[in-house]
């Protein structure tokens, strides 16, 4: 230990020696003149926020022993941002295994990434078709400090638009929409335009049989639409002043 | 050095703290019982009393439509009580038996499950007015009520609207399970806000 101390002390006093005296400061007044700097243009960056609803003990909806609707959300989440990443979307997800993510990590995840879309993903047995809902916060300014639990009423306004956006995707490839508003967390917390969408099966008009939850035709259907409305809100979305 | 004085003082206060500690208890124990007991078997008979002498009265009936999330106005005929506590107690009552019929809507598969309904007035620093309704739910209700924004939001819209229809002077509703706030009402819709009337409005199919 103390030969080691020694002998570096040795190699530091050498190196000191070593070192030539010189400034390497240049002659300020021989330098040319530098043109003032101007301010860049920084795009902000797209972002999508994938929040799987459920996860670990909180199972969700059961719709069968085996069908639950945390794995549902989990594996329509991996499939969507698969989809919006081929599409060159940056794609944030608050979890990607079976484990349970609390409503506030959720709520940090979304706004750390100051996303320009938030998409809650839900499943029901009830209902037909997908069901949006976004926040009944009533819409408050946009303030550059929100409350915790009401972030998302200062983008009420957006979150209508994109929940607009994606009911006309929906309506282009023939699935059942409607429309809502409610108190959810971790929506509610959001800031971004965020927008809860709910899988329902999808009903067969005036039969009785309705195509399942599980059924890979109908959730490609719902995937091509959120893609072609996340592609499309991209063009539309404009940041908070 | 501790004297044998106040080992002495000390013991016996240490014994003083743990009698009063049990006595409390029990005491505790006691008063809830008889609340519980008078929850169970006062409104009953209260409800049941009021109901023998009212006169019959339409009421209208908000009833949520799972297929288009819409709440649609039902009219009834039914002896309603004239107290506004027994008589939104019954409103839910009716709501629910219509939930739980064959070929409902809306199914919910347990017409009971409103315990009762307080009528408050809504705080005047707050600057509301009118009167808060706060909904006692029951614990069987809350599990028989299908899982998913939609079926949850519309079962809490319907009871809301339904109030507001009958009562108008009923402006916010608050919801309990068994007397104790609760965070969904099945792991979705959010229990731990007060809900305004004017919440209903866009889920009214006129």
């Amino acid at each position: 230990m103390l030969l080691s101390l020694c002998a570096l002390l040795a190699v530091g006093a050498a190196a000191a020696q070593e070192a030539p005296p010189q400034s390497t400061l240049p002659d300020m007044g021989k330098l040319p003149a530098v043109p003032p700097a101007t301010r860049a243009q920084v795009q902000p960056q797209y972002v999508v926020v994938l929040d799987a609803a459920h996860g670990g003990g909180d199972v969700g909806a059961r719709f069968t022993d085996k069908l639950l609707e945390k794995d549902l959300t989990l594996g329509f989440s991996v499939r969507l941002r698969q989809a919006l990443a081929s599409h060159g979307i940056q794609v944030i997800t608050t979890r990607d295994t079976d484990t349970a993510v609390s409503m506030v990590a959720r709520g940090e995840a979304a706004n750390h990434a100051m996303a320009a879309a938030c998409i809650t993903l839900h499943a029901t047995a009830t209902g037909s078709g997908v069901h949006l809902f976004t926040s009944s916060l009533a819409p408050t300014p946009y303030t550059k400090f929100l409350p915790w639990q009401t972030g998302q009423s200062a983008y009420a306004t957006q979150s209508l638009r994109l929940s607009s956006e994606i009911s006309t995707a929906l309506g282009h490839t023939a699935v059942p929409v409607t429309l809502g508003r409610t108190s959810l967390q971790p929506m509610d917390s959001f800031a971004c335009p965020a927008v809860a969408v709910e899988i329902a099966p999808l009903a067969g008009g005036n039969t009785t049989s309705a195509t399942p939850l599980t059924d890979v035709g109908y959730q490609n259907r719902i995937l091509d639409a959120l893609t072609a409305a996340l592609t499309q809100w991209k063009n539309d979305w404009r940041q908070q002043p | 050095m501790i004297t044998r004085f106040q080992r002495f003082l000390f013991g016996a206060m240490l014994l003083a703290a743990v009698v009063m500690a049990v006595v409390l208890i029990r005491m505790r124990e006691r008063a809830h019982d008889r609340l519980i007991m008078a929850a169970d078997s006062q409104p009953m008979n209260t409800l049941s009393t009021a109901l023998s002498t009212a006169q019959v009265e339409t009421i209208t009936l908000l009833v949520a439509n799972d297929m288009d999330g819409s709440l649609i106005s039902v009219e009834r005929k039914f002896p309603m009580p004239k107290d506004p506590n027994a008589r939104a107690r019954v409103l839910m009552q009716k709501l629910l038996e219509e939930y739980a019929a064959p070929k409902s809507t809306h199914p919910i598969a347990n017409a009971s499950g409103v315990d009762e309904v307080f009528l408050m007035p809504v705080p005047q620093q707050k600057g509301g007015q009118g009167e808060m309704a706060v909904v006692n739910l029951n614990a069987v209700f809350v599990q028989a009520q299908p899982s998913g924004i939609e079926p949850e939001t519309l079962t809490l819209l319907s009871m809301i609207a339904t109030l507001h229809a009958n009562l108008p002077q009923i402006t916010e509703v608050r919801f309990l399970v068994d007397g104790q706030q609760k965070d969904t009402l099945a792991g979705h819709a959010d229990l731990t806000r007060v809900y305004l009337a004017s919440d209903t409005q866009t889920a009214v199919r006129q």
